[in-house]
């Protein structure tokens, strides 16, 4: 009877109750008839495509500013670089004189640039957490709706070329652009290794119009279609998920890694050993807003679709409430808690909408659900880790 | 030994220079802000006359709930990005109110019935959750508001229609389930406040003195309090004033529901000459050493240049075609003297007590937790009767959003105004809420002018919005802050 | 003839968790006296006077022992509240003060004055919450309790941030005052932030406050003004009183002696041929001119020279600097002078420079700073050595199998009770959680160990574990060991030499064989020579 007791403890019981929830859920759906391969499949393509987003979560939480709701920084940056990217692409033909490679080459462009500037980004929001102490959060929060909301004003104005990007008519840059004639689906979509795909050509490179681009079969593991049941495992996107988890475990087991984890548990008992711990600080916001900006292109290159404005408005908030989720607490985070914590809730998601269009024909459903499970779990652990403990 | 008390000696009355620039600045904010109004405005080539009428609509609507926010500063709880649950409460008696049918003043007044106590009851919630998570309350707050709104969404898109059985097609979405995006309101509840004729009011003013009159009396004649004079001086006063309002000359100015500015201007300049005064005069009988005689002279000489200059004939013009709403502008006066009010009395001085300091308060022997929770109670109903006034002004419900902006934007409204998280004023809060909503009528159309393209400005007064809180979340911990004696790094 | 006492507490006894640390304890006061409580830390003074204001604490942990009399009849004090209803008040060390409110608000905090509000029924609902406040009779009763102290010249309408700390306490005196029915007041080391002027303005204070006939209990380990001012003082020591004595009757040497005196066992046997060559021409740590600003133990130019192989000690009063002098060295708090080690200036501006000369810490603060709860036994132990000299680790990352080696033999070297090394070091008990800690500094294999209160909050058993330990590691490898504590009883047991530390900088560097007075007389900063001894 202990033993089981102290299971429910160390699982937590907002984890218990959720779990089995998904699990009801899933029985549910099975119950109604919905097709178990999609269905998996959907699981499986949601959790990893959200991974790395809340990956981003645990270098923040470890460095001891908290959770990360200003996340929202990287992932602006890694739009930016997206952007730019296919801009570049379209702009000097890659599609036209590389074919199928352009593809890959653009989606590195994309990592790169949005590395680059939300390593610096987040360097400086660093530093701007640094003087803050105590109320990161808040702080954070707020910083990061302003990025977005002054993102917002930089796409309408930009004047890009590549008809994905823009409005037909009209001057700026649309709310969600394909990246069908991009890097979307290379890491996640048999599709594109199976049937070629029509890519536009910049007039100013060449009048043919578009081209015709078929990824090489001998990549087609990346995104694997089992025995063409609709069941799919996308590999590609697992193995990046799985490397990033990978150096962000080796990272943590390095001098640097082990200062920092120290740095977000006990500022003094750091700073006692000739640590600076504002650097540590600076250095953990940095890594977290690279991860936050290449989780967005992850992300986005799963989804098909680039969605600029407002839409990642809310991305940190399910981030946060991924990671607590899996068990996290404002002040520690473990890479388990991500793969358990993404897995639950984006699982939770993945079912509800097809169970709730069978049971009731309300589509907002998953939505509100969503706001209510998210908003709920964090206000939760808030208010168990908070209760008079204040920097 | 207590670190908060500082030992440099302050003293503000050392120099005029040294006077201007603290006064500059520690209103940082609301100067750049004015500056940026400015710009935006000469560039955006608007009409003077229609951007200041629309101004002056905007603070009857939205002034008010900018002024709930005071209450959880007093206490300490910093800026209640929790009112959207006030707004919440508001929004379904509203809801209910209309598709009951119910219209006008009569239906408003059915709404306050229904929304006070649901708003009372969610306070109290907030107020115990904020009781658990002492130093964080904004981020929690922020976090409720969000809850609450899905919450919300749970019952307006799902069990109403669905559960809750409602059929009505003006409000309900094709299908049977969940209500419609927007909600006209119309023939119902429009405009049912703005439209509440100063004889109206003065009736509701008499009705009001004399109950309180009658119930005096009653104690009386209980032998449990003596009714003195001045009580039945108050009552006679009040029954003057009305029998005047049978006055024909004077009675048909009153069956208006709206005051010109050219009559409202000078009422409200002679309001703060005579508390300037009041307070010289005052301060002449028992001096007070924090008492800053020049500051109530500048604000005399203010408004009599002010006066002057409403004479210019292109301003005067410009005064005579504003017209304010009676009635919420009183309400806000009202929640103005309300919110000085509370601070003369017992639970106002604990309010400010807890919020300076929760131990000495507690040592005290002062209820914190209550006093936490009653602040929260009270900020929550005032925020609900603001979205009553706001709603009934704009005259579309947009069922989904409506009140999640309320909560950023009068948020930022008050910052704007030079408020900050730990202490904000009535005249702050006025002064913000003009300089925002001035901000976001010239936005679009000077982005348009800069840019050629409306969407700009929109985007940028959004910006602006989430920026300002940001920035002076970001100043508050900035200062509130101690460097830590320690060593600067290698 | 009975003497007719205000306030009597009679054998008074509390335990904390199976820890007495209060037993039979008597204290008597007469109404309009100054009577002084003496001792050391530890000694039960605050214990005490948590029991006479009924604080939570007490109630919460089992309550106490004994009677508490008032004007002879027995009382039950539930609470603060209760105790400010029986008229006993107290001056905090801690200033319970809003700076951003007036002196008038300060002195009402609570118990504001108000009349029903105008409008009728409110009161009925609202209880007292609406009335309206009254200033102006507020101040006037301000004015005249700060008059009642001579107080005339603080304005009550100014605001208190900005005044000096003496006036911020005579603030603090005069609102207890105000209460109505104050016959008892405490005072709780009152003089410690003050300034000579201030401090004597304050016992002018209570000269007039007692002369008016209301009691006062001055707590504080300042003999000279226990003899200026104290009509009477009650000693205690290690929880038991010691003596209760009239100033007329007694003088500050026997006070010393009685404040320190105890048996002093010699927990290490000292039989044993020292092979220790001490000199003054090797030095191993020199401070000169040496300040530290740590907030409550400043460090105020010291100088001191401590010799290779020498185990030296730091003793003294709480507050009084000597837990500042590592803390600086260390390099947490902005320091001045100079640290000389082997001859050698420490460089103190960069951070953790003290650890790459071979220097290592045990902080007192074994929690806040000596350890990470929430990470193993093995992590806490390799952090130091890892961090400043790159041990444990294999191309960059930790390595696993040499840090666990050393851990288990950490483990047996100090006899750390725990289940592994995985054990989180927040779930060990205070006794091997010090002995990580020392792991940790051992592991660095210093030169010069500092430990600051290395056996508190250890039992009996593991105490003298400890002690001998480090004086084997003296004797064995010829570390230079700091002792910094407030327990004299071990500073006596192993030192060669001691400090004490008053105000800051060193009273007196004596023998562990000296005699207590001499001890007693430098902890409260005088010298025998001062006192005519």
């Amino acid at each position: 009877m202990t033993g089981l007791k102290n299971f429910v403890e160390k699982a937590g019981l907002p984890r218990l109750i959720i779990g089995s929830f998904f699990v009801v859920l899933i029985i549910v759906a099975l119950a109604l008839g919905l097709n178990p391969q999609f269905l998996f499949s959907d699981i499986i393509r949601r959790w990893m495509m959200y991974s790395i987003l809340v990956l981003a979560m645990v270098p923040g939480v470890q460095c001891g500013i908290g959770l990360n709701f200003g996340i929202s920084l990287g992932v602006v940056s890694g739009l930016l670089g997206a952007v730019i990217a296919m801009e570049v692409s379209f702009v000097n033909g890659w599609f036209y004189h590389f074919g199928a490679g352009a593809a890959w080459l653009t989606l590195l462009l994309a990592l790169a640039i949005s590395i680059v500037v939300s390593a610096l980004v987040g360097a400086a929001y660093g530093m701007l957490l640094n003087r803050v102490k105590g109320s990161e959060m808040t702080v954070s929060t707020y910083v990061g709706f302003s990025s977005i909301a002054l993102m917002n004003i930089v796409w309408i104005m930009l004047r890009f070329k590549n008809g994905q990007l823009k409005w037909p008519i009209g001057s700026g840059l649309r709310n969600t652009a394909s990246l069908q004639e991009s890097f979307g689906g290379l890491l996640s979509d048999p599709a594109v290794y199976q049937a070629p795909r029509s890519i536009t050509v910049y007039e100013g490179i060449s009048d043919i119009g578009s081209v015709s681009v078929q990824q090489p079969k001998s990549l087609g593991f990346l995104a694997i279609d089992v025995n063409n049941s609709g069941f799919v495992i996308p590999l590609g996107l697992i193995l990046v998920f799985a490397l990033c988890c990978l150096i962000v475990w080796l990272f943590f087991r390095s001098k640097a890694g082990i200062a920092l984890s120290a740095a977000g548990e006990n500022e003094l008992f750091t700073l006692s050993n000739g640590i600076n711990v504002d650097r540590m600080r600076i250095f953990g916001t940095s890594i977290s807003t690279v991860l936050g900006a290449i989780g967005i292109i992850m992300y986005a290159q799963t989804y098909g679709f680039l969605q600029l404005y407002n839409a990642p408005l809310m991305m940190g908030f399910t981030a946060v409430a991924s990671v607590l989720l899996g068990g996290a607490t404002v002040t520690r985070a473990k890479i388990y808690n991500v793969i358990i914590g993404t897995l639950l809730f984006q699982g939770i998601l993945t079912v509800a909408l097809p169970v709730a269009n069978e049971l009731v024909n309300v589509s907002a459903l998953p939505e509100v659900t969503r706001m209510i499970i998210s908003n709920g779990i964090i206000l939760y652990a808030l208010s168990k880790t908070r209760g008079g403990n204040q920097r | 030994m207590n670190k908060k008390i500082a030992n440099t000696v302050t003293n503000p009355h050392n120099n005029f220079s040294e006077r201007i620039k603290t006064l500059l600045f520690d209103n940082k904010v609301m100067i750049v802000f004015a500056f940026l109004c400015f710009g935006a405005f000469m560039v955006s080539g608007m009409q003077l006359e229609a951007v200041v009428g629309e101004v002056f609509t905007r603070i009857a609507r939205n002034g008010f709930t900018v002024l709930s926010l005071l209450i959880p500063v007093f206490a300490g709880m910093g800026l209640n990005f929790g009112i959207v649950i006030g707004a919440i409460a508001a929004q379904i008696s509203v809801f209910a109110v209309v598709y009951w049918r119910f219209t006008g003043l009569g239906g408003m007044m059915l709404a306050v019935l229904l929304a006070t106590p649901m708003a009372l009851l969610f306070g109290y919630l907030v107020g115990k959750l904020f009781n658990k998570m002492k130093g964080a309350e904004m981020i929690a707050g922020l976090i409720m508001g969000y809850f609450a709104d899905g919450l919300y969404q749970l019952l307006f898109l799902v069990l109403i229609g669905g559960v809750i059985p409602a059929t009505d097609p003006r409000y309900i979405i094709d299908g049977g389930m969940g209500v419609k995006n927007a909600i006209d309101l119309t023939g119902s509840l429009k405009y049912s406040i703005d439209r509440v004729r100063i004889i109206d009011l003065a009736l509701g003013l008499l009705i009001l003195v004399a109950v309180i009159t009658v119930v005096k009396l009653i104690l009386h004649l209980q032998k449990r309090r003596r009714i003195k004079t001045k009580d039945l001086i108050i009552f006679a006063i009040a029954v003057i004033f009305y029998a005047l309002t049978y006055v024909p000359a004077i009675e048909k100015h009153l069956f208006a529901d709206r005051i010109n500015l050219v009559v409202a201007l000078p009422l409200f300049l002679l309001f703060v000459i005579a508390r300037n005064v009041l307070a010289i005069y005052k301060n002449s009988k028992k001096p007070e050493p924090n008492f800053n005689r020049s500051r109530n002279i500048f604000f005399i000489a203010l408004s009599i240049v002010a006066y002057i200059l409403s004479y210019v004939p292109s301003l005067e013009s410009l005064v005579m075609s504003i017209d304010l709403p009676v009635l919420p502008y009183v309400l806000i006066t009202g929640l103005c003297a309300f919110n000085n009010g509370l601070l003369n009395t017992r639970l106002g001085q604990n309010m400010r007590t807890v919020g300076q300091s929760q131990t000495v308060a507690a040592a005290s022997g002062i209820n914190v937790d209550r006093t936490r929770v009653i602040a929260m109670m009270l900020s929550t109903v005032l925020a609900c009767w603001g979205q009553l006034i706001y709603l009934q002004n704009i005259g579309t419900f947009s069922t989904y959003g409506a009140h999640l902006q309320i909560g950023q934007f009068a948020v930022a409204a008050l910052l704007v105004g030079g408020a900050s998280v730990s202490k904000a004023t009535n005249k702050q809060a006025l002064i913000g809420v003009t300089l925002f909503h001035l901000l976001f009528i010239i936005a679009p159309q000077a982005g348009n002018q800069l840019f050629g393209d409306a969407q700009v400005g929109e985007y940028f007064r959004v910006f602006v919005s989430y920026g300002v809180i940001a920035l002076s979340l970001a100043m508050h911990a900035w200062q509130r802050k101690k460097p830590l004696e320690e060593i600067s790094a290698d | 003839m009975e003497t007719e006492y205000l306030l009597s507490m009679n054998d008074i006894s509390k335990e904390y968790f199976g820890n007495q640390v209060l037993k039979n304890v008597n204290l008597q006061v007469k109404a309009g006296e100054i009577h002084a409580l003496m001792g050391e830390n530890g000694a039960g003074k605050s214990t005490l006077m948590n029991v006479l204001f009924g604080m939570p604490v007490i109630h919460n942990t089992g309550g106490f022992e004994g009677q508490v009399q008032l004007d002879g009849k027995d009382i039950a004090i539930a609470d603060p509240h209760d105790a400010m209803n029986y008229g006993i008040g107290m001056v905090h060390q801690e200033f319970m003060l809003i700076p951003d409110f007036t002196v008038t608000e300060n002195i009402k905090v609570g118990r504001e004055t108000g009349r029903p509000s105008l409008v009728p029924v409110l009161d009925k609902v609202f209880g007292k919450d609406l009335d309206h406040m009254l200033w102006d009779e507020m101040a006037a009763d301000s004015r005249r309790s700060l008059d009642s102290i001579g107080m005339m010249n603080i304005e009550e309408y100014a605001k208190v941030a900005g005044m000096p700390i003496g006036y911020q306490q005579f603030v603090e005196i005069a609102r207890e005052i105000d209460k109505t029915g104050i016959k008892l007041l405490v005072f709780d080391e009152p003089t410690a932030v003050l300034t000579e002027s201030e401090a004597d303005r304050l016992l002018e204070i209570m000269r007039l406050i007692s002369s008016r006939g209301i009691a006062i209990i001055f707590i504080t380990h300042r003999l000279d003004e226990v003899m200026q001012v104290a009509d009477s003082m009650t000693i205690l020591r290690d929880g038991e009183f010691v003596a209760r004595k009239e100033v007329a009757e007694t003088n500050l040497v026997e006070i010393a002696q009685l404040m320190i005196g105890r048996q002093v066992d010699k927990l290490v046997d000292d039989s044993e041929h020292d092979p220790r060559k001490l000199s003054d021409d090797k030095i191993a740590l020199e401070l000169v001119n040496y300040y530290v600003n740590m907030p409550g133990e400043k460090v105020i130019n010291m100088n001191v020279k401590i010799r290779e192989g020498e185990i030296f000690g730091f003793g003294g009063l709480a507050g009084q600097g000597k837990i500042g002098i590592h803390n600086g060295i260390q390099g947490l708090f902005e320091t001045r002078g100079d640290v000389l080690i082997h001859g050698e200036k420490l460089d103190l501006s960069k951070r953790g420079e003290a650890l790459r000369k071979d220097i290592a810490f045990v902080s007192e603060d074994r929690r806040g700073v000596g350890l990470l709860l929430g990470e193993s036994i093995e992590r806490n132990i390799i952090f130091s050595a890892m961090q400043v000299k790159n041990e444990f680790l294999k191309h960059g990352l930790l390595d696993r199998k040499a840090s666990l080696k050393h851990t288990r033999e950490m483990i047996e070297l100090l006899d750390i009770r725990t289940t592994g090394p995985q054990q989180t070091a927040g779930s060990l008990s205070g006794g091997n959680q010090q002995k990580v800690c020392l792991a940790r500094a051992l592991t660095l294999k210093p030169n010069i160990l500092i430990v600051a209160e290395p056996t508190r909050g250890i039992d009996i058993g593991a105490k003298k574990l400890v002690l001998e330990y480090l004086t084997k590691l003296n004797r064995e490898q010829g570390t230079t060991i700091i002792v910094i504590s407030s327990e004299l009883v071990e500073l006596r047991s192993i030192c060669d030499r001691i400090a004490i530390v008053a105000k800051g900088a060193i009273a007196a560097i004596l023998d562990p064989e000296a005699p207590d007075a001499d001890y007693g007389l430098a902890m409260s900063g005088l010298k025998r020579e001062d006192v005519g001894a």
